[in-house]
Order: C-alpha cells, then sequence, then structure tokens
C-alpha cells in the first residue's frame, strides 16, 4: 500500500538527496506542529551536509534546535519529549558520534514500549549518515547498522534513492515506534529527477523492492551498496549473468516476502554490503534465506562485505569497500557444485 | 507516604551524613572573573625572557604550519585540516609546559601542540592526511593519538594519571578539549573522576567561541567554563588564551600543583578561531567578519612581539630570524608532503589484533589475491 500526498507546487525542485530528506522533513514539520528536529549545527548552518537547510529560519529555533554537543543528551532528551507527545527528528552529525547515545538507544529508546506494555510508544527518528567512500578521517564511515539491528524495538531504514529518502523519512517521522534511520553519506549528492512538484509517495517501512529483475542470481543490498550492484549486474551481462537487484530499504522490519520469492526464482543469492561480514547484517540475511528457500537454492547464499577491520584510512578505503569485480567473483561462484 | 506527609517535611533541611564533609571551601575554587593577563601589565616585567623568546618562536612556527597545513589542503595532499591559527598561544603552552616524562592528550585540532612537544611534523598529519588513522607510537612522546570523538581522550587522561601515581612515578596528564566538548558526559564524568582520585591532571579548554556553527551561548549558560570545575571540587581558571605568558604561567602552576599531589585543574582558556572549523567548512554562514577583525587585532603573536621589542628582548633580526626559522620548517614540511605516501594495502590486516585470526587470514589472502591480478593486468 503506497500512500500518496499532495505536495504544493514550488519554484525550487530538489534533486540531491539530501535536498529530499531536507523536503521530508520541512513538509512533515509543516503539517504536524509536533515534529521538532534537533542535534549539532542543525539550525543557522543546516547541519554539516545541509540536510536540515532553513529549516529553523522557516519554523524557528524551538522548533530546529542547535542542541548542546552531548549525544547521550540529545538523544535522552529527545526520549522525555516524545514521553510528553512530541516527535523529535534528531540528527546524530557522524555514523561514529552516536556512539555515546548508545545507552539511551539501547536502555530506553528501544523498549519503552515493550517495558510499559504499549503504554509509552517512543515516536521520534534518528537520522544517522552512515558509511564511508567519502574520504573521511577515523570515526567519519562507520557502517553501524548491525549494532541498530541487533537491538529489537527498533526499525532500521536505509534509502538508496532521493525517491526513497523522502518517502521513507516521511513514513519514519509518521511511525509511532522509533526508527534509526540511516543515511548513505556518500548518496547524499546523487542525483535524480524526483520532483516534489509531483504527488510525492510515502513509502511504508519494511517493504523491500525489486529494482532490476533477472534469472540467474539474486544480489541482495541496500543503501551505499546498491548502486555497485546495479553495475555489477550490468557487467555480468557480458558473462552471461541475468542478475534480479533487490534494494531492502528496510533492515528491521525484514521484507522475507520480496527477497525469498526472488531467490525462489533465480535459485541462487548474494548478499552485498560496506559493513563487516562477521556477524554482519549479511550473516542474518543469508540465515534467513537458507532457511526458507533451502530447496530452491543452487548454490549457498555468499556474502560479499567489507573486510573485518576497524574502517580503513581514506587512503585505503578502496580496498576495503566491496566493488563490482568482487561482486563478479562472487557471482562466478555460484556455479557450485555440491562436493566441491 | 509522601514527602509532604513526613513529620517536619515543611520545614525540611537537608543535612549531610556526619562523615561527609566538602573537600574545600568553594571561593579559592572559583575563578578569577577576569580573564588572567600577563603580557602589556606589570606582570610581564618579571617574566624570564628565555620562556618568551622561546613561545615567540615557536608561536611563529605554529602559525607558519597551519598556514602550509591549510595550503597543503588545497593541492589534494591532506584531506582535511583544522587549522588553531589565532589559538597558537593555548597549543604551544600546552606543550612548553610539560616533563619529558608528562603526557598530552590532544584533540584532533590539536596537532601544533603535539608538534611543539617533538612529534615529527610529518607524522602529526597521518590522520588528517589519510594513510593511517594516528601512526606514531604514543609511548615515544607520551602523545595519546589526536582524537576526533569529542572529550573521550578525557577520561583517559585521568586514568593514566591515576594508574602513574599508584606506581609512584611522577607523571602529569595535560589533556585538551574545546568548548563545546566540554558539554560532552565524557568532560563531566572525567572531571569527576580526577578529583575524587585526586589524580594529577590539567584539563585544558580551548574556547574558541564556536563548535563548528554553534556559539558558546548555546553551548552553556555557565558564567565561564571555567566555572565547571567547582561543583567538582576542583580549582577553575579563567587566562586569556591569546596571551601566551599567561596560558604558560597558569599551565605552569595548575601543572606543579597536579606535580606535588594538590589534585586536577580545569583552565579555560579564552581564544578565538580565526579561520573556519576545517577547510571544508564555510563560516560566512554563521559568523560575520567584524568579529573575526576584532580577534585579528588581540592576536597572539602580535601581543608578543609588541612586549618582546618594547622590553628590548627582540630585535628586527630577531623577528627575521624567527620568520626564517618557520619558512625553513615549511619548506621541509611541503616537500616532505609532496612525496607521495608509501602503502601497503595488506597491513589492513597487520595490526587488528596482537594474533591475525583464521578469518582475518582469508580475507588477506583474498585481497593479496585480487592485488595479483591488478598488478599483472598492469603489465599486460
Ligand atoms: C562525539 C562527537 N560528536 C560530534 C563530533 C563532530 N564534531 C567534530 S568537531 C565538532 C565541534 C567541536 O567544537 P569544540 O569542542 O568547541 O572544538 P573546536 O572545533 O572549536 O576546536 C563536532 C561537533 C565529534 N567529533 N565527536
Amino acid at each position: 500500500m503506497t500512500t500518496v500526498a499532495a505536495k504544493p507546487a514550488t519554484a525550487a525542485k530538489p534533486a540531491t538527496m539530501a535536498q529530499a530528506l531536507q523536503r521530508a522533513m520541512r513538509d512533515a514539520m509543516a503539517e504536524d506542529p509536533t515534529v521538532h528536529v534537533m542535534g549539532e549545527d542543525v539550525g543557522t548552518l543546516g547541519g554539516v551536509f545541509r540536510v536540515t537547510d532553513g529549516l529553523a529560519k522557516e519554523f524557528g529555533d524551538d522548533r530546529c534546535t542547535d542542541t548542546p554537543l552531548a549525544e547521550a543528551g540529545i538523544l535522552g532528551t529527545a526520549v522525555g519529549m516524545a514521553m510528553y507527545g512530541l516527535r523529535p527528528v534528531v540528527e546524530m552529525q557522524f555514523d561514529a558520534f552516536a556512539y555515546p547515545a548508545f545507552e539511551q538507544m539501547v536502555s530506553h529508546v528501544s523498549r519503552m514500549r515493550n517495558r510499559t506494555r504499549g503504554a509509552m510508544p517512543m515516536p521520534l527518528v534518528v537520522r544517522v549518515p552512515y558509511g564511508g567512500g567519502i574520504g573521511g578521517v577515523e570515526h567519519h564511515s562507520d557502517s553501524s547498522e548491525a549494532y541498530y539491528m541487533a537491538t529489537p524495538g527498533l526499525h532500521v531504514v536505509t534509502p538508496a534513492t532521493v525517491a526513497d529518502a523522502y518517502g521513507l523519512l516521511r513514513a519514519a517521522i509518521a511511525s509511532d515506534d522509533p526508527v534509526v534511520f540511516l543515511e548513505p553519506k556518500r548518496l547524499y549528492w546523487s542525483k535524480s529527477d524526483w520532483s516534489p512538484d509531483a504527488p510525492t509517495a510515502v513509502e511504508p517501512i519494511g517493504r523491500a523492492v525489486v529494482r532490476r529483475t533477472g534469472r540467474s542470481a539474486t544480489l541482495i543490498t541496500y543503501g551505499p551498496s546498491l548502486p555497485v550492484c546495479m553495475e555489477a549486474a550490468e557487467a555480468a551481462r557480458a558473462e552471461g549473468w541475468d542478475l534480479e537487484v533487490v534494494d531492502l530499504r528496510s533492515l528491521v522490519p525484514f521484507d522475507d516476502e520480496t527477497v525469498c520469492a526472488s531467490v525462489r526464482r533465480t535459485g541462487r543469492a548474494v548478499v552485498v554490503h560496506e559493513s563487516t561480514g562477521f556477524a554482519g547484517p549479511g550473516a542474518e540475511i543469508a540465515a534467513r534465506v537458507t532457511e526458507r528457500c533451502f530447496h530452491h537454492l543452487e548454490a549457498p547464499v555468499l556474502r560479499v562485505a567489507g573486510f573485518d577491520i576497524p574502517y580503513p584510512p581514506p587512503m585505503l578505503e578502496r580496498h576495503h569497500l566491496p566493488g563490482v569485480d568482487r561482486i563478479l567473483d562472487a557471482v562466478a561462484r555460484l556455479q557450485w557444485e555440491a562436493g566441491s | 507516604m509522601t514527602v509532604q506527609e513526613l513529620p517536619g517535611a515543611a520545614s525540611y533541611r537537608f543535612t549531610p551524613p556526619p562523615a561527609w564533609k566538602p573537600r574545600t571551601d568553594p571561593a579559592p575554587l572559583l575563578p578569577d572573573p577576569e580573564p588572567f593577563r600577563v603580557l602589556g601589565t606589570d606582570a610581564a616585567a618579571g617574566f624570564a625572557p628565555a620562556v618568551l623568546r622561546r613561545l615567540y618562536a615557536e608561536l611563529v612556527r605554529g602559525r607558519r604550519y597551519n598556514a602550509q597545513a591549510t595550503a597543503l589542503t588545497k593541492q589534494g595532499r591532506l584531506a582535511v585540516y583544522p587549522s588553531s591559527t589565532g589559538q597558537e598561544a593555548c597549543e604551544v603552552a600546552a606543550a612548553l609546559v610539560l616533563e619529558e616524562q608528562d603526557w598530552l592528550f590532544p584533540s584532533y585540532r590539536d596537532t601544533l601542540a603535539a608538534v611543539a612537544r617533538g612529534l615529527d611534523p610529518v607524522e602529526a598529519l597521518t590522520l588528517l592526511r589519510g594513510d593511517w588513522h594516528t601512526g606514531y607510537d604514543p609511548r615515544e612522546h607520551r602523545i595519546a593519538p589526536l582524537c576526533t570523538p569529542l572529550a573521550t581522550q578525557l577520561p583517559h587522561a585521568v586514568g593514566l594519571a591515576h594508574a602513574a601515581r599508584l606506581k609512584g612515578d611522577d607523571v602529569v596528564a595535560l589533556a585538551m578539549v574545546g568548548d563545546g566538548g566540554t558539554s560532552e558526559g565524557d568532560f563531566h564524568e572525567a572531571l569527576n573522576f580526577a578529583a575524587v582520585w585526586q589524580a594529577p591532571v590539567v584539563f585544558l579548554v580551548q574556547n574558541n567561541g564556536f563548535a563548528i556553527s554553534v556559539p558558546l551561548a548555546k553551548q552553556t549558560a555557565a558564567p565561564s567554563l571555567a566555572h565547571k570545575a567547582v561543583g567538582y571540587g576542583m580549582p577553575g581558571r579563567l587566562v586569556d588564551g591569546n596571551d601566551a605568558a599567561a596560558v604558560h604561567q597558569v599551565l605552569s602552576e595548575a601543572v606543579a600543583r597536579a606535580r606535588r599531589g594538590g589534585g586536577p585543574t580545569l583552565v579555560e582558556a579564552v581564544t578565538y578561531r580565526v579561520e573556519a572549523h576545517t577547510n571544508a567548512d564555510d563560516a560566512t554562514r554563521y559568523r560575520g567578519d567584524g568579529e573575526v577583525e576584532a580577534w585579528r587585532q588581540h592576536d597572539p603573536i602580535k601581543l608578543l612581539e609588541r612586549e618582546l621589542t618594547e622590553r628590548g628582548l627582540i630585535d628586527e633580526d630577531g623577528v627575521r630570524e624567527a620568520a626564517e626559522r618557520a619558512e625553513a620548517m615549511a619548506a621541509r614540511l611541503r616537500e616532505r608532503m609532496n612525496a607521495d605516501a608509501v602503502l601497503d594495502p595488506m597491513d589492513l590486516f597487520t595490526h587488528v589484533y596482537a594474533e591475525q585470526t583464521a578469518q582475518l587470514r582469508e580475507q588477506a589472502a583474498q585481497l593479496r589475491a585480487e592485488l595479483d591480478a591488478e598488478a599483472e593486468g598492469d603489465e599486460r
């Protein structure tokens, strides 16, 4: 089910993912006075990635607030605001700087509904720019999705397209449960002809989408790795492989239906992400697919992931990030024969 | 029973249990209302000329280092550089007040302090250049890794100083943090531990007015950052961060106090970030030129040079000599940074664990094969 909200026509035509995210917050704030944006540098500066650009000007400092520099404090006060009926949208400046807020995330945000027998929902969104590939120095490139995925009570969402950035953020803000909204920072400047002038779709959380259909194997991916997988699928045609690409969009809840339908069609699957492989998101995904599609599988579900190392310095990151060649290698290994 | 129902609740007054006594009268812990100054005051006359000259040489070198490093970002030789131009007095004094056995815990902006303490100017840029995360051996100069997550190095400084004292070693730790960093929980926990343990630590806050775009007024409602010390039971000192002699004196006193077992001190140096947050930041979005210009008039190098000149401690030749030495340092830095970093991708797996795991050996083999294939492809 896709809900459609009519958008007022505007002159400016947002085209980048950063602009789509900004537009999503703006529309949500305009429609619902309980939506508040807060974080470090989100006001005057508009965020270090300019995702909150203009919100403070339009809605005032109380609706878009430059907080003191304290992530635990930011998320902790957001919890209190949500307890009192507001809908905070919190920005963490970079993936690795969200860790001071982990206590709040794990001990309160994720379990408030559960511990109060449903009496106290936590309708807040934590926006986290994540992932590498932008030449950032240490602590600016972590992929932290596995930590959030392993915490029951959190939704974990990550758009890979400009349209999804808008649609999923609108849904995240509307959700009565806490959503960790992971923004692939290397796609912030990716463009599309998505336009807020046309009616814009709010994308329900929890549904994967097939970005490219194919018959010989499925690439299961999300966020920053989607464009890489699309490129790999193109390149694989030369080798005679017709690859299907599934964009998960939502890691929690997980869309078993779409993923398994695809794998049952193709009989082979590779999970691709830049987060570390060991105990990473791909471990869970491969296990689920194996449990549900075992009799349809022609080969083991493979993973192409970042190495199991601290995220490397910029000069070495290209060796760490899963690229087209590594994906094609895995695809080649899908010609698996039992006993080999 | 609620509090109201308790007998005598209306006249209830908190009385501390008998064993609990505040350590000190808070009055001596309070910072001066005005930042402490030396240059241009009577106190300057008594200041050791050798120290002033040393400070001057280091300030001039430091400013040149900042300019050179910023230039290197424009040439793509550095990924990013957070300049400390305007704040050199704090950087240099922090390094110079320490003895060899002491430890420095810098933040990510404090490259200069590390260089002034003796770290190789190129090694100090490893993190920002992007060839490795820290690269240098912290034990060699007793400089902890340049720290990006804000305030997280402060508890380390307390722990290290505490450990040294437990071992009976004469070691003081000096930890640096920005005004924004004082809002982090780690800052407060570090101060509390330091005071409770009476650890030989000095906390230096460089209050340069902004945390990226956020001005101090949105960071704290305290009369000064130095005031924060009082609640933890340690003295707070407020100092003019552009007055190299004053910073040197206040830090020296704090270090001496820590060394003789007097416990920690919080020093707030009031200074200004003249450049943008980093070369990637657009400061015009959040501040006006007039403000920057006013601070440029209160420049740490100008202040010290005036004092040295008036007292006849430096002449034109001395000024030129300092500039020439700084220029030579910059030329060497430029030359060394212009050589491409030699990196071995296999190092990715070398220092994750003391002993490589089977999984990492497997992944290393995978990368080795990829690199070999790449090299073969290049040859053909
Ligand atoms: C825990 C943490 N949160 C956020 C950041 C991102 N960040 C880097 S520098 C900075 C501002 C720091 O301001 P301040 O402490 O005043 O030091 P200054 O940059 O002025 O030297 C921020 C928010 C970070 N590095 N670490």
